[in-house]
């Protein structure tokens, strides 16, 4: 589902993000990712959503060659991925159905659909109650969980994630753990960035570390 | 039988709406979302669409002016008039007969015939040369007949060619037209229209900067949305459409806005006009915008608008990228 074949990507003035990674994650997989700060864990992950592009090497996500995708492409094939940050990254100025709606809105779906796919999202995420409030009146698990419901409300076979869990209590990011292992389960493929070493030890998954761009540890 | 099929299916599942309708609806959305936004910014509204508005209305009130002076000068068209000189071998019956023949010319409306004998008395009683004339020994003055053209040739470019044709006549020395005040009314509103067309020009271009401007200040304001929404997979057009509706509606208001303010100033004009025009006697009305011109100037302004904001949105909206 997704592979990365010997990729390097090297910022202007100098600095290596990665630097020859390789690793492949079969469909329905999930991974965690782990490394230092500064380690490469964001960069990889913006390589698979297309948010910057890779200086050599090639990517393979859900059978696209990502160096051949040209730019106005970029936007379908984000469309396919789920991506959740550390900072939940949503809109303020909007309730959280209509946060979460707004990937299908993207998409062209119709309203009925949308409100249907939306309301399943947030009872997923246990927020169905909150689908009229603002983001800001939410608590950071809260947050995040709204974050996760956009990420998956329209079904992308694969989700990535950036430190979900950053700034939350151990007992909020076990309930994090749980939904993605929940996701997982229904066949998503997830690569997880987190240096939450106690957690990841605790969930018995596939763990790639980065260790200054370069890929230092695989462990199934 | 086989028309029932489609009918069961579509009353299990509602009917999904074409392409087109669906597309449709989506602008229909977007514009009214982009409006809406709009009026809930008030004050800011309204003054980018006064702005707007002000540079769109000199123009287009100094194009209503000068379309009054030609409808003015149409009226002074009547006042052109062609002299045609008779050659001095021509009999006094020659003459008359060459008179009536002008008069029944369907491009004239009326004509005066000054004889020799006429012309010698008149410039004796007004030029003072009586003394100078009896010493001659004939009467050196050709007889004129002075023709009016029907208003139809009167103008500028018709009333020349009717001189030419006067001037056939084998019994005609010259035919000289007194239409070169008349010309000149018209080399001045020329320039007028080329000053109201470079003034449009200028204005028009300010327009696309304030428009350019506000929509640029608006992605700004949306500078993290326009990020959030590209990592979503938010095509371009789709996070362009706003904008250009906005850029439209701003377009429009300030069309609008123009409208009003050349009509009340044509409106607090019409009074003093009148008074002037009653003191020449003529009949002249103030005429306000048509129309047509009102269409013009309200769907031209919000095209520019369009314009504004796509030239706005196609600068800043492809560098914001999401990290």
């Amino acid at each position: 589902m997704i592979r990365f074949d010997n990729v390097s990507k090297r910022y202007p003035g100098g600095h290596e993000g990665l630097a020859g990674v390789s690793f492949h994650m079969e469909a329905g997989e999930m991974a965690f990712l782990t490394g230092h700060s500064g380690a490469g864990k964001s960069t990889l992950l913006k390589l698979i959503g297309l948010l910057e592009r890779p200086t050599r090497g090639q990517i393979m996500v859900d059978s696209r060659n990502l160096g051949k995708l040209p730019s106005r492409k970029i936007p379908y094939h984000r469309r396919k991925i789920g991506m959740i940050f550390q900072d939940h990254r949503l809109l303020h100025d909007r309730t959280v159905f209509d946060n979460v709606a707004l990937p299908l809105v993207v998409a062209g779906f119709s309203r009925e659909e949308i409100a249907r796919r939306v309301r399943a999202a947030l009872d997923k995420v246990s927020l169905l109650n909150k689908e009229k409030a603002y983001p800001i009146t939410l608590s950071g698990g809260e947050q995040q969980r709204v974050g996760i419901a956009r990420a998956v409300v329209s079904k992308p076979p694969v989700v990535v994630a950036d430190e979900p869990t950053g700034n939350l209590d151990p007992g909020l990011s076990r309930e994090i753990m749980n939904l993605f292992e929940d996701f997982n389960q229904v066949g998503v493929t997830l690569l997880i960035a987190t240096h939450d070493i106690g957690l990841i030890s605790s969930m018995n998954k596939r763990v790639i570390t980065l260790d200054k761009g370069q890929l230092s540890g695989d462990l199934r | 039988m086989s028309s029932k099929r489609p009918v069961k299916r579509s009353s299990k599942k509602p009917r999904n709406p074409s392409f087109i309708q669906s597309w449709l609806l989506r602008h229909a959305q977007v514009s009214l979302a982009s409006l809406g936004r709009m009026f809930r910014a008030p004050i800011a509204t309204l003054m980018t669409s006064t702005v707007i508005g002000i540079a769109v209305c000199m123009p287009a009130g100094m194009w209503v002016i000068l379309d009054n002076l030609k409808q003015l000068s149409g009226s002074l068209d009547g006042a052109a008039s062609i002299s045609v000189f008779i050659k001095q071998e021509a009999t006094p019956k020659q003459v008359l007969e060459l008179h009536s023949r002008y008069s029944e010319l369907p491009e004239v409306s009326e004509t005066q015939l000054i004889s020799s004998d006429d012309a010698l008395m008149e410039f004796r009683q007004f030029s003072g040369f009586s003394r100078a004339l009896d010493i001659l020994d004939e009467n050196p003055l050709p007889a004129v007949i002075v023709v009016t053209p029907t208003t139809a040739f009167s103008t500028a470019k018709q009333a020349p060619l009717l001189a030419k044709k006067l001037e056939q006549d084998p019994l005609v020395d010259f035919a000289q037209l007194d239409l070169e005040w008349v010309k000149r009314f018209h080399a001045i509103t020329d320039i007028a229209l080329r000053a109201v067309i470079i003034l449009a020009s200028v204005l028009g271009l300010a327009v696309l900067l304030i428009i350019g401007n506000t929509i640029r200040l608006e992605i700004q304001n949306r500078h993290d949305e326009i990020a959030i929404t590209k990592l979503i997979g938010t095509t371009n057009a789709f996070i362009r459409r706003p904008f250009l509706y906005a850029g439209f509606w701003f377009g429009l208001l300030g069309g609008i806005t123009a409208w009003l303010l050349v009509s009340i100033s044509l409106w607090l004009l019409a009074g003093p006009i009148s008074t002037l025009t009653g003191l020449y006697q003529t009949d002249f009305r103030l005429d306000l915008l048509g129309f047509a011109a009102t269409l013009l100037l309200v769907f031209g302004s919000a095209l520019l608008g369009l314009l504004g904001a796509r030239i706005a949105v196609g600068r800043h909206l492809d560098a914001i990228e999401p990290e």
